[in-house]
């Protein structure tokens, strides 16, 4: 494992390379997600773990639905995170199932307003 | 003995070494006359009298009366040397001893039963040393009194000693006893000398503050009373005593217990004046200074000492939760590390990693690290941290220079601080200071609607039920009984911390210290025993892998009428587990669908229902749908109010 030292600096590498990485999996996001395989891949590959089932959100990750980012950023940051977040790439991830990921946590309902929740109040 | 004057000296009082006037002329003589006869209880004695075994009895109301000096060779020849060790223990005011029965400790076991009539000290049954031990821990930080963890030699003490790690680094004055075997000649052959061990503290020693293995009644009569005293001086510290088997089982002629030396209730130190002083000046001067605290208050006036410091420089504090440190309301609280960036003072208070507060450390493929603070921001130290360090072990971190350090215990410095403060701060700091306070209320006003916002975000209706609403629906629950949350909020993503008030210092126990898990049900467990006495709802949320280390404490729970209300945060995993999993197989980009084996407690699932039940706690659940909480925790709340302890297995979000 390349465990290495490095200043906080030297990320910024990395955020360029984010940027240009977005092009070819623009293309591939013409196709379709689909909820219900999207849901089953965020299980089984467990982006829930550190987000929630419903990529709420918690102390681990942050809230990535019901609105992620658009598909470009999304996939960019998946394919490409270094920070806390592991990057899933295309070797591990399918095109596809990142799709179908991003279908599945646009599909996830709306939160109920504050104000009708007695609880909260 | 019947000086009026004299009855009335509280017995506390004299323990702390308070003043005790005009008793000094009643002798050893005449308090050995009250005692006596037959058992009966003698009227309390004077308290300006050294602690004697006879003392001890008395004060503590002994009913039984010693043992019968043996008749013949098949009896205990005299009276036993535990019946002195018990002595010392009730003159030191401890009201719990809880064990897992061990045959090295057999004669204290009987002492503490028979002769002691099993009052002050009170014997509570573990189902394992680890778990004796984490009560222990969790009993003093609800209730401030060290409780005695009665161990097995060898196999019992390394059972405890993951338990004993954990009250080290959370600071905890666990006073560990065990039983051994020291004399070759006289031990029971096999097993019991399989148990038998040359040096026993060796297996804690980095991890304890001190230990004995005394030899002599009146040598055990010192190293107890050191030992407590040790361990009550901050910082807090577990301590070891070894009970030679023997000399816990020998009998004694009459007059042969030696007196009980005295305790006194230690006081910690406080900073130099000097440093304190240095301090003083650069928190005042400084634009944005930002005090965090980890093990800070000790107790409630520690909380009272921090808001006034906060609140004289509009500080905002960062409370890293290692104890109650400040109410979670105030607008000057923060939890994360977020205001440590723009700050240009930083004042630590007994943290435990300095070095992390003030860096960032990223866990990924390639580590980055750097300072989370700006350049030239000045930090000051002060703890115990530097007074008092072992080597081996590293709980104490990495190592962060700063710019005054001062080795003291936080607690009893701040008095100090304060006025220091408040003569450095001139009318000019004070419009400054003023700014500032009205910009942290700003800013804290819309916490509470941000608060909910995420909650109602965060998967509210969901299924698994999310840990905004598990707490939410808890808080409904309680709020307002007079509770304390007896676990640690972290696995629910702190939202307690969010959601509820939290103002005194006993409503919050901070955490297991080193991390070793199957701490949270026994220390909860001892946690609600301490708020038994006050009548308190003691509340435990309840990570499932924890639970299963040390099941038994459930049973313990039930055994002795503990009430305890006992939430499972059921996500059917060793959570944290999958997490690294997940980034192993990513950095190493292959298989990215395996993290569950080996890290979920999944097929079968567990019931933490039924497994309650099974130990005769009243167990709820599964409760998988949000909207059957709320009954199932007023039904919980009906049987803890009953004195008992419940169990409600909710099956939640991971985090
Ligand atoms: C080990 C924990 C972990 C796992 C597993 C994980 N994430 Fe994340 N994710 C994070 C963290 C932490 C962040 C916050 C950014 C950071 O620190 O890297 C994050 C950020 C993100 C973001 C950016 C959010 C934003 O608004 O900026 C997206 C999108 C995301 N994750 C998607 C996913 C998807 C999709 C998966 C599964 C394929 C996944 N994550 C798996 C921890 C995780």
């Amino acid at each position: 494992m390349k465990r290495i030292l490095l200043s906080v600096a030297a990320l910024a590498g990395a955020a360029a390379f984010f940027a240009f990485s977005n092009a070819p999996i623009a293309e591939a996001a013409q196709a379709q997600g689909d909820v219900a395989r999207g849901q089953a891949a965020f299980e089984r590959i467990g982006c829930w773990a550190c987000h929630g089932h419903q990529g709420q959100g918690g102390s681990t990750g942050p809230k990535i639905a019901p609105n992620p980012l658009a598909f470009p950023a999304f996939s960019g940051f998946v394919r490409t995170t270094s920070g806390e977040m592991p990057p899933f790439t295309a070797r591990v991830l399918p095109d596809q199932d990142l799709r179908d990921i991003h279908a599945f946590l646009m599909s996830v309902p709306a939160a109920p307003a504050v104000a009708t929740i007695p609880l909260l109040q | 003995m019947s000086k009026p004057e004299a009855k009335k000296v509280d017995r506390r009082k004299f323990l702390a070494g308070v003043a005790v006037v005009g008793a000094a002329a009643v002798t050893a003589d005449s308090a050995r006359a009250a005692v006596l006869p037959n058992g009966q209880i003698a009227p309390v004695a004077p308290s300006a009298l050294r602690p004697s075994t006879l003392m001890a009895q008395v004060d503590n109301g002994v009913h039984a009366p010693p043992a019968a000096l043996g008749t013949h060779a098949g009896l205990t020849q005299g009276r036993p040397g535990s019946d002195y060790m018990l002595d010392v223990i009730k003159s030191l005011n401890i009201d719990y001893v809880v064990t897992n029965p061990a045959s090295s400790c057999r004669g204290l076991h009987d002492s503490i039963v028979t002769y002691g009539d099993n009052k002050k000290p009170e014997l509570i049954t573990a189902m394992h040393e680890e778990s004796a031990t984490a009560m222990a821990h969790g009993y003093f930080k609800a209730s401030g009194k060290p409780m005695i963890a009665l161990c097995h030699g060898t196999v019992g003490l390394q059972h405890a000693a993951m338990a004993v790690y954990n009250a080290w680094c959370d600071r905890a004055p666990v006073i560990m006893m065990i039983g051994n075997s020291l004399d070759a000649t006289q031990r029971r052959p096999g097993v019991p000398t399989t148990h038998s061990v040359q040096d026993p503290g060796s297996l804690i020693r980095d991890f304890t503050k001190w230990d004995d293995q005394p030899t002599s009644l009146g040598h055990f009569g010192e190293s107890m009373v050191r030992a407590y005293r040790i361990a009550l001086t901050p910082p807090y510290e577990p301590v070891l005593i070894v009970m030679d088997e023997d000399l816990q089982e020998k009998g004694f002629a009459a007059d042969a217990f030696p007196v009980i030396p005295k305790f006194v209730m230690p006081t910690a130190a406080a900073g130099d004046p000097n440093g304190v002083r240095e301090a003083a000046r650069m928190l005042v001067a400084a634009e944005n200074p930002v005090i965090v605290a980890d093990r800070a208050a000790r107790s409630q006036n520690g909380v009272n000492l921090l808001v006034q410091l906060a609140e004289l420089l509009q500080a905002t504090v960062i409370d890293q939760g290692g104890r109650m440190n400040f109410p979670n309301l105030h607008p000057l609280y923060a939890r994360g590390g977020g205001p440590i960036a723009t700050a240009d003072v930083v004042l630590g208070l007994e943290l435990t990693d300095f070095f992390g507060t003030v860096n960032n450390f990223t866990d990924s493929a390639e580590v980055t690290q750097g300072p989370r603070v700006k350049p030239g921001t000045k930090l000051i130290s002060i703890g115990m941290g530097d007074v008092y360090i072992r080597a081996n072990y590293q709980d104490f971190q990495r190592y962060q220079p700063v710019d005054i350090a001062i080795g003291a215990d936080a607690e009893a410095t701040l008095p100090m601080l304060v006025e220091y403060v408040k003569a450095e701060i001139t009318a000019a700091r004070r419009a400054v200071i003023d700014k500032r306070g009205q910009a942290a209320a700003a800013a804290f006003a819309n916490s509470a609607d941000r608060m909910r916002t995420d909650a109602a975000g965060g998967a509210w209706n969901a299924t698994p039920i999310s840990t905004a609403r598990l707490s939410a629906e808890l808080w409904a629950a309680i709020k307002n009984e007079d509770w304390a949350l007896v676990a640690r909020d972290q696995s629910v993503s702190f939202w307690p911390h969010r959601m509820w008030n939290f103002s005194k210092y006993h409503q919050y126990i901070g955490h297991s210290g080193g991390a070793g898990v199957g701490y949270g049900l026994p220390a909860a467990v001892g946690g609600a025993l301490a708020h038994k006495a006050n009548g308190r709802l003691a509340v435990n949320i309840q990570p499932d892998g924890d639970c299963m280390y040390a099941p038994g404490a459930l049973w313990t729970a039930a055994h002795h009428n503990i009430p305890l209300l006992t939430v499972m945060h059921n996500n059917r995993a060793y959570h944290q587990e999958t997490m690294h999993l997940q980034r192993m197989a990513t950095w190493r980009e292959r298989r990215v669908d395996r993290w569950k084996i080996g890290t979920t407690i999944e097929n079968p699932n567990m019931n933490f229902a039924k497994l309650a039940e099974s130990m005769g706690v009243v167990g709820i659940g599964p409760i998988e749908n949000p909207n059957d909480l709320a009954p199932a925790l007023k039904r919980a709340l009906e049987v803890v109010k009953s004195g008992e302890p419940v169990l409600v297995d909710v099956v939640a979000q991971p985090r």
